[in-house]
């Protein structure tokens, strides 16, 4: 034995123990890693934007005495009722199917609550949200589950679902372990089987056809429900603009952290763009058509606090949409949780696996033992105060920047803390007035 | 993305009317593409001479005395018909190639939109109704033309972004759809010389047949040729200068319908554009199918 | 016989008096005159009236039809009866690609030929084609019957569930996880019946027909299977 000091063991950057496990795992397996949720990279984000307050040049208004209105409506361009709500953060379409009725119907309660709009998911439309939700967006997407003229009728406006951030492009597979009876019944599928949903929708392709087919279902339904158009965040500027001419009168853009119930690692991971890339994209599409504010813009994708929504609305949003953080007030990953947990191989915070239905918060699962676990009312409220906190948050930055109303924040009360931020948002680097990109560099 | 509009006459007394029956079944597809609309119009310009129109977004400027400049540059007659932005010059068909280059270096604010023995090639950004009128298409006669109306995907609304796209003697394009590997096959037709006016995916379509029929393949050869090398979702439909053809992705998503009587061939992306053709009621009416070509020829 | 002039009077005008019928329960027939291939006729009905549509129409007539019966002289363009619910459509000449798609009950009947993709993902819909069917159809069809008197294009019933596909002519190719089975007495019985509402009892008998249908092999996950997916 040499005295001379060894080299310490050194892993490889690109070799890392968290590739090196996938690597095994799939060649135990054969199959790509299926998950939930969105993705967990570090992206840039919200995070790298800081709003300018008011100071001498401009006049901040008085919290709690000063308005700072936060309504919104949406679908004013073709429908003859369009949605008055009052509160721009509305609930992202969540399957029945992936969520138990129980959070179906708490994501209403609390919603309704607060002054917003749910909205369905691949799956149809059950009694508990729509009894429970005030505003319910009707979502309709390629499978089709479910879907029929009377809901259309029922619900307050309908969603194209054309893509989601999680995955654009792609389509999906809801493992067997949560088709119940229950879902099986309303999807029309054998019980227990895989379901696998498809990319495309079985009946149009691309956006001369989808004007047809908005406008079929405009005639269903008596050109009384505003349409919205969603897509994922890929090429926002040609989607937006795609949908606009296609009719549509909301573009809901998904960047790639919003989440879903289930699709490949891969996908999540490494196809699609952050929100904060999307939007200034998208509202550029709006502008150069001459639409903005008038064909109104809901992101999603990473919404988290009321400084959020308040960055989404300067870059352009007309409103916001939440997923994830909406299960996470309503009690799921919920470090409480931490010993069952465990027994799932994970941890709170990192429980990814919605898809097996083995949820011990009860929200993803179709397990009734699980998800009588969990309380509606009590979800519903959790749901509402954290809307109201979002809230609260968006009009203290709005009425520091000197705005009465949320749609009044603009880029110019943004800069930006990194380059990459500076550069997707199209906002200055703080402390400078480079815009990278702009101008040529 | 768009509608497009066909017609093949095999009825010479349906010729004088080839315009206007187009011109209606163009503005039948303005839902599918409100952006631009062009036209193609085959007809012959009679024995030894050939047809180049050209497009100038200055027309006052560009085509005055165009006619007289290009006479003196080729030292040869030419004859002009402006027709709001585009001019078709009719030279002697040995000129032609001479005339393409005299006209880039007379006028620099001029685009050639086709040349060829009988094709004449209209487009602008606009409604199709519009276009059809500032054009008077509905005056015009001929053998075969093809429409299209563009609801632009990723390239931007421009006069030369509108469809037909005409890539080589008395040939044009047309496209319903969105190609998926247009930049990497345009890397290689420009590498083998061919040259491109924009961005545009049909253009790359336009431009792969024809390098295909420059390097001596037939039509229906290039034709066959693009459901191996292009991928993506189309249907296309071509025009020569004595023919008109069709194919669609093998996926075949993109709607087409076609009619054939004894008097006509006729396409349309929906069955809506041909609803006013003569015997509409009898004709054989069928879509294409996926991945096949189809071809007629005079 | 109430005529409807399409040209004359547009299609909102159509739409909203044919909604207006909802809840009546005396038959009506209703004419409509000049359709020129217009998309949406008809569509979102839902009442037992009786409409006859005199020519071609576009995209998505009698869309998610409820009740009604509803008859095209003439060929019928892209999603024919789309998410039809119950009642009847049925069209004399052909019928474009997608017809039937995700149709969740009642009868659709093409006598000349549907194109591709003919009751792709169909949810409990009976299909019969006196014709023939192109390619892809019956994708990822997962409930009802489909009756096609001609041939089937290519990829029949891809990654099909549980529809059951009668095919009396050639079958170009059969898509992922499709395979011909038996036929069973019960299935000679329901083709019979769905022949004779399908107004084909004279033109083809059951057993004439081959029965296709779901190997079921794609329905929980398998790497072996993987190059389906």
């Amino acid at each position: 034995m040499s005295d001379f000091p060894h080299t310490p063991p050194k892993q490889s950057w690109t070799f890392s123990n968290d590739v090196n496990a996938e690597i095994r795992r799939a060649a135990a397996t054969g199959i790509y890693d299926i998950r939930g949720g969105g993705s967990k990279r570090r992206l840039p984000h919200f995070d790298d934007l800081l709003f300018l307050g008011a100071s001498i040049s401009r006049y901040p208004l008085e919290g709690y005495r000063e308005k700072c209105a936060t309504d919104v409506w949406l679908g004013t361009r073709f429908a003859k009722k369009p949605i008055h709500l009052d509160i721009p953060v509305t609930i992202a379409g969540m399957s029945f199917g992936a969520l138990s009725g129980p959070a179906k119907e708490a994501l209403g309660r609390g919603a309704t609550a607060a002054g917003t709009s749910t909205t369905t998911g691949d799956g149809g439309m059950t009694e508990e949200e729509r009894g429970h939700s005030k505003t319910l967006v009707y979502q309709y997407l390629p499978s089709r589950y479910g879907m029929n003229p009377d809901d259309l009728r029922r619900c307050d406006a309908i969603e194209v679902v054309v893509g989601q951030g999680a995955k654009p492009g792609g389509g999906g597979m809801l493992l067997g372990q949560k088709i119940s009876d229950r879902v099986a019944n309303m999807r029309n599928l054998p019980k227990g089987i895989d379901q696998r949903s498809a990319c495309r929708h079985p009946d149009w392709t691309g956006p001369d056809d989808l004007e047809i087919k908005i406008l079929e279902l405009r005639e269903i339904t008596d050109w009384e429900k505003p349409i919205y158009v969603k897509v994922g965040g890929a090429r926002p500027y040609y989607d937006t603009a795609l949908a606009v001419k296609a009719g549509a009168d909301v573009v809901v853009l998904d960047g790639m952290q919003g989440g879903t119930a289930a699709t490949q690692d891969v996908f999540i991971e490494n196809v699609g763009m952050p929100i904060l890339a999307c939007i200034p994209q998208a509202v550029k599409a709006l502008q150069d058509l001459g639409m903005h504010r008038k064909v109104q813009l809901i992101v999603s994708g990473g919404i988290r606090s009321g400084a959020d929504v308040a960055k989404a609305m300067a870059l352009g949003a007309d409103a916001v949409a939440i997923g994830t953080a909406a299960l996470i007030a309503l009690g799921d990953n919920d470090p409480a949780l931490e010993e069952e947990y465990r027994k799932l191989g994970t941890t709170a915070g990192a429980y990814d696996d919605w898809h097996e239905g083995k949820d011990p918060a009860g929200i993803t699962t179709q397990d009734p033992a699980l998800f009588s676990r969990f309380d509606p009312v009590l979800g519903g409220r959790r749901l509402k105060n954290y809307l109201k906190v979002m809230t609260l948050e968006a009009q203290t930055i709005a009425r520091a920047c000197g705005k009465n109303h949320l749609h009044n924040l603009e880029p110019e009360d943004l800069c930006a803390l990194t380059i990459e931020g500076a550069a997707m948002a199209g906002v200055p680097l703080a402390g400078t007035n480079w815009i990278p990109g702009r101008n040529g560099f | 993305m768009c509608g497009i509009v066909g017609l093949f006459l095999k009825d010479k007394a349906l010729e004088p009317q080839l315009g206007a029956m187009l011109t209606d079944m163009l503005i039948t597809m303005t839902d599918r593409g409100p952006d631009s609309a062009g036209i193609a119009i085959y007809s012959d310009a009679g024995k030894g001479l050939a047809k180049i129109t050209v497009q100038s977004s200055d027309p006052g400027k560009d085509f005055k005395d165009l006619d007289g400049d290009l006479a003196a540059a080729l030292g040869q007659p030419v004859t002009m018909l402006i027709k709001d932005t585009h001019a078709v010059m009719e030279v002697p068909l040995d000129q032609m190639e001479a005339a393409r280059t005299a006209l880039t270096h007379l006028r620099a604010g001029i685009k050639i939109m086709s040349s060829g023995e009988t094709i004449e090639i209209f487009k602008e950004v606009g409604l199709p109704k519009d276009v059809a009128a500032r054009f008077q298409v509905a005056k015009m006669g001929g053998t075969h033309g093809i429409g299209h109306t563009r609801m632009a995907t990723e390239s931007a609304v421009t006069t030369m972004g509108a469809h037909p796209f005409s890539t080589g003697s008395d040939q044009c394009l047309v496209h319903n759809g969105s190609l998926s590997n247009h930049n990497g096959v345009r890397r290689e037709l420009r590498r083998q010389g061919m040259t491109f006016e924009t961005e545009n995916d049909t253009e790359v379509g336009a431009a792969f047949i024809s390098h295909k029929l420059k390097t001596g393949e037939t039509l229906g050869n290039a034709l066959e040729a693009t459901l191996t090398d292009l991928d993506g979702f189309f249907t296309f439909v071509v025009g020569t200068r004595n023919g008109f053809g069709v194919v669609r992705d093998p996926i075949a998503c993109k709607p087409a319908v076609m009619a054939e009587t004894d008097q006509y061939v006729a396409f349309g992306s929906e069955y809506r554009a041909l609803v006013n053709l003569p015997g509409i009621e009898t004709a054989r009416v069928w879509e294409p199918e996926p991945a096949t070509v189809y071809f007629w020829e005079r | 016989m109430q005529t409807f002039d399409l040209a004359a009077k547009g299609l909102r005008e159509l739409n909203s008096s044919l909604h207006a019928l909802k809840g009546t329960t005396n038959m009506t027939e209703w004419e409509v005159i000049n359709p020129k291939g217009a998309h949406a006729i008809a569509a979102g009905v839902d009442a037992p009236v009786d409409i006859t549509v005199r020519g071609s129409t576009g995209y998505y007539c009698a869309g998610m039809n409820k009740q009604a019966t509803i008859r095209i002289k003439g060929s019928a363009g892209p999603g024919v009866a789309e998410n039809m619910m119950s009642g009847t459509v049925i069209i004399d000449g052909d019928a474009s690609q997608y017809a039937g798609a995700t149709g969740r009950g009642g009868l659709l009947v093409i006598k000349g030929n549907a194109s591709s993709r003919c009751g792709i993902s169909m949810k409990g819909i009976d299909i019969v084609v006196h014709g023939s069917i192109g390619h892809m159809s019956c994708f990822m069809a997962q409930s009802g019957n489909m009756v096609v008197l001609g041939d089937a294009g290519d990829a029949l019933g891809d990654s099909l569930y549980e529809a059951r596909l009668f095919v009396r002519g050639s079958v170009k190719s059969l898509g992922a996880d499709c395979i011909e089975k038996e036929m069973r007495p019960e299935h000679l019985a329901l083709l019979a019946d769905l022949l004779k509402r399908g107004e084909a009892d004279h033109k083809a008998k059951p057993e004439e027909f081959k029965r296709y249908g779901s190997a079921r092999k794609l329905y929980n996950f398998n790497i072996d299977n993987a190059e389906a997916y």
